[in-house]
């Protein structure tokens, strides 16, 4: 039975790069076994400008990028898809068919000690207070259920998706005033994270780009990192994480301000966001002090190898006392 | 609502009460045998080494003050070493805990305390009273975490026990953590000046997904099956209503300065009935009112896939308060307008803030705190909710508090039987309102 679900697995995923060699269209993607959904937005390959010259220091200098084609997350990841990734029991409620033993097998989230919704409300709204750790195993849940690889995005992939290309503060241009059109922030947000997809989406479909919920990435954050673009053009950058903090998160949340909204500015995760959790050691999935984290998911045109999906997938969590 | 006859009298209690948990009333006393130059180490004990343990004791041994872990005990040699391993790695200087002085079994707690200054009272709550005993006792300083029991002949035990810790002037710190977070100190203060007038009524909630879950394993016994999963039986938990909703009910009697004069609710299991949950409740409303007839309404469940909250709210003449864990306190006049707004970020860590406050004052020399005592009022209020929620019946303090209903197995040891044992399928008998009698 596992083998041929595995089987199954890795057609479906050479069915993906097909698709990919023809041409990358957007898409919604179930989730097998389930009624549930979500959709993916088309990035072409292309080249950016990274950074900007009027931002803080670890914005700078701005560099040369260019990037494969991805699809991104359209909206931000809801607790609707990924409260049956945290609890077996509301998985199985969500099933239309039974749970193969593959499946059952993904590791899942300790339960949260305190309601890591924080009362903000939980439906078409972001999923929040996940480590980067938990993220990428709801990723790898996902990859079991759907046979899709399904990852963060890179920092670079990130800003590319967000800036839409464009080279302006935000998305939508420089002038913050049209800001309350297309984002939840500190003065609109009523202190809370909002229904995704309720503001304009910028001019590649993306939605909340700014806002609402701040993004995971993959990266370290190292803050120099944009100086080994100086005099060339990376492809792919991505800095590896090794270490469990800081990594980088994107976006701002509904709880910044206008110049921690921008398309380029990056903010790191601290250890202070998981002070509230009063065990040691501190729990590998859950920032109790972070409501304002989430994520949105990202499926590179290119399926890596399946042993590259495996060592993706399953790094050892960092202890952290 | 009967009508107050001197409100400036009760918010003068509300002050005095604030300030003892605070500290700034006792703080002139002198102590005995104080580590006045700072120059002494001071030797803590951890009783009981799961993870919150090691937190408490990661969390004492960050403070600034010259402290030595000097001895563990733990009912599980695997829960010990693990914590043993942990503090290690970060604290090799601080911890001098040769083997002859890591204690397993549930006799432990009786070696490690005599050889330390302050003791560390981190197992489950079921044990907390006899510790706590045996810790004043032999005139030691204490952190202990919430709840402090978990029945009434418990309750009567650790309220005991405070009035010798008085006497002896021993500092004592109970883990209900918001009363040293800056939040809900700020959002007092406030309160306490008269911003929102005097408390008419409130909500407190503890609504999430539930806690963690320790299958049965080969080999063992029904006592360290429970004691294993401990979170589902109520000798050794309380119940969640207990374990869980009392840092919410704490609020409310810390705010309205009192605690309940009875209690009525109800409460089921209805998300979690199988065999893998012991016998607690998996849902609690209950309606505390209070001796000058405030009413606080609570609210206490663990059901997953449902919309969640875990907050305080409250009602004044003036205005009203929104307050939550996740440091944010707003209050608002009579008109709705906001009049204050804590920043949820940057906050000191108030887990960090009791071993700190804790520790300063016992190496100056200083007795400060007295936190039994609400540990324990705020502990038995959360009883009685789980009280009238099991029996159906409305619960009057002075008589459930008289109470000789103990939940405690006759023997501790691993081949005896702890009070409730499972049916020929694995199902422990579950509490029914109008049957079920608790007092």
């Amino acid at each position: 039975m596992l083998k041929k679900i595995f089987a199954l697995a890795l057609i479906t995923v050479l069915h993906g790069q097909m698709i990919h060699a023809q041409s990358l269209k957007s898409y919604t993607q179930t989730i097998n076994g389930t009624n549930l959904a979500f959709d993916m937005q088309a990035i072409p390959a292309g080249s950016f400008k990274m950074g900007t010259k009027n931002g803080k220091p670890d914005e700078q200098p701005v560099h040369d990028v260019k990037l494969d084609a991805f699809w991104i997350g359209k909206y931000e990841v809801t607790w609707d898809i990924f409260e049956p990734f945290l609890y077996r029991d509301y998985e199985k409620q969500a099933s239309t068919s039974p749970i193969s033993a593959e499946v059952d097998a993904v590791t899942r989230p300790t339960k949260p000690y305190l309601d890591m919704t924080f009362g903000m409300g939980k439906e078409h709204q972001p999923a929040v207070a996940m480590t980067q750790y938990n993220a990428i195993q709801f990723c790898k849940w996902l990859y079991v259920r759907t046979g899709v690889f399904y990852r963060l995005p890179t920092e670079a992939e990130w800003e590319y998706a967000c800036k839409a290309g464009t080279n302006t503060a935000y998305s939508f241009g420089n002038d913050v005033a049209n800001l309350k059109d297309y984002a939840w922030y500190k003065e609109n947000s009523a202190n809370k994270t909002h229904q995704v997809g309720q503001k304009k989406p910028n001019a590649w479909g993306l939605f909340d780009m700014h806002g609402n919920v701040s993004e995971w990435t993959y990266d370290q954050y190292i803050a120099d990192f944009y100086s080994q673009g100086k005099d060339k053009t990376l492809e792919n950058p991505v800095a590896i994480p090794d270490k469990l903090y800081p990594n980088v998160v994107r976006g701002g949340s509904y709880d910044e301000t206008p110049n921690n909204l921008t398309s380029t500015v990056r903010l790191a995760s601290d250890p202070a966001w998981k002070q509230l959790d009063p065990q040691i050691p501190k729990s590998n999935w859950w920032f109790p002090e972070a409501p304002f984290v989430g994520m949105r998911l990202v499926r590179p045109a290119k399926t890596p190898s399946k042993t590259e999906i495996d060592a993706y997938y399953n790094k050892q969590p960092i202890k952290d006392f | 609502m009967k009508k107050e006859p001197n409100t400036q009298e009760r918010r003068d209690f509300l002050k005095t009460s604030a300030l003892l948990a605070g500290g700034a009333l006792l703080s002139s006393i002198p102590l005995a045998g104080a580590y006045a130059s700072g120059s002494d180490t001071i030797k803590i004990a951890l009783i009981g080494c799961g993870d919150r343990g090691t937190g408490a004791a990661f969390q004492a041994l960050s403070t600034k003050f010259n402290l030595k872990l000097v001895a563990m005990a733990d009912a599980f040699q695997d829960r010990l070493d693990s914590s043993y391993q942990s503090l290690s790695s970060k604290f090799a200087a601080k911890m001098d805990v040769p083997k002859e002085r890591q204690f397993v079994g549930f006799d432990a707690y009786l070696k490690a305390i005599p050889l330390a200054d302050v003791v560390l009272l981190v197992t489950p709550p079921g044990f907390r009273p006899i510790h706590f005993e045996e810790a004043v006792k032999q005139g030691k300083h204490v952190f202990m975490e919430k709840p402090v029991a978990v029945d009434a002949p418990g309750i009567r035990k650790v309220l005991a026990a405070a009035e010798e810790a008085k006497k002896k002037k021993l500092n004592v710190v109970v883990g209900l953590q918001r009363r040293y977070q800056s939040n809900y100190r700020e959002a007092m203060k406030r309160i306490q000046d008269g911003a929102i007038g005097d408390i008419v009524s409130g909500q407190v909630y503890w609504n999430s997904g539930g806690v963690w879950v320790r299958p049965r394993t080969a080999n063992q016994t029904e006592m360290e099956y429970q004691m294993r999963n401990w979170y589902y039986f109520n000798w050794l938990c309380g119940d969640h209503i207990v374990e869980q909703h009392v840092h919410n009910i704490d609020i409310a009697n810390w705010i309205t300065g009192q605690h309940p004069a009875s209690v009525q609710g109800t409460g089921s299991r209805a998300w979690r009935t199988g065999k893998d949950y012991g016998e607690i409740y998996d849902n609690h409303a209950n309606e505390f009112t209070y001796p000058n007839g405030v009413v606080v309404y609570s609210q206490c469940r663990h059901f997953e896939g449902t919309s969640n909250r875990v907050d305080e709210s409250f009602q004044g003449t003036k205005g009203k308060v929104y307050l939550s864990g996740g440091n944010q306190a707003i209050l608002w006049d009579a008109n709705g307008k906001e009049i204050y707004n804590h920043n949820t970020k940057g906050n000191a860590n108030p887990y960090q803030t009791e071993h700190d406050e804790l520790f300063e004052a016992i190496s100056k020399g200083e007795y400060k705190f007295t936190n039994a005592d609400y540990g324990a009022t705020t502990t038995f209020s959360g009883i009685m909710g789980r009280y009238a929620t099991y029996s159906g019946q409305t619960i009057k303090w002075d008589e459930a508090l008289a109470a000789n209903n103990s939940l405690l197995p006759e023997r501790f040891a691993w081949d005896a039987n702890p009070p409730l044992m499972p049916d020929a399928n694995g199902l422990y008998p579950v509490p029914m309102p109008g049957k079920t009698k608790v007092l």
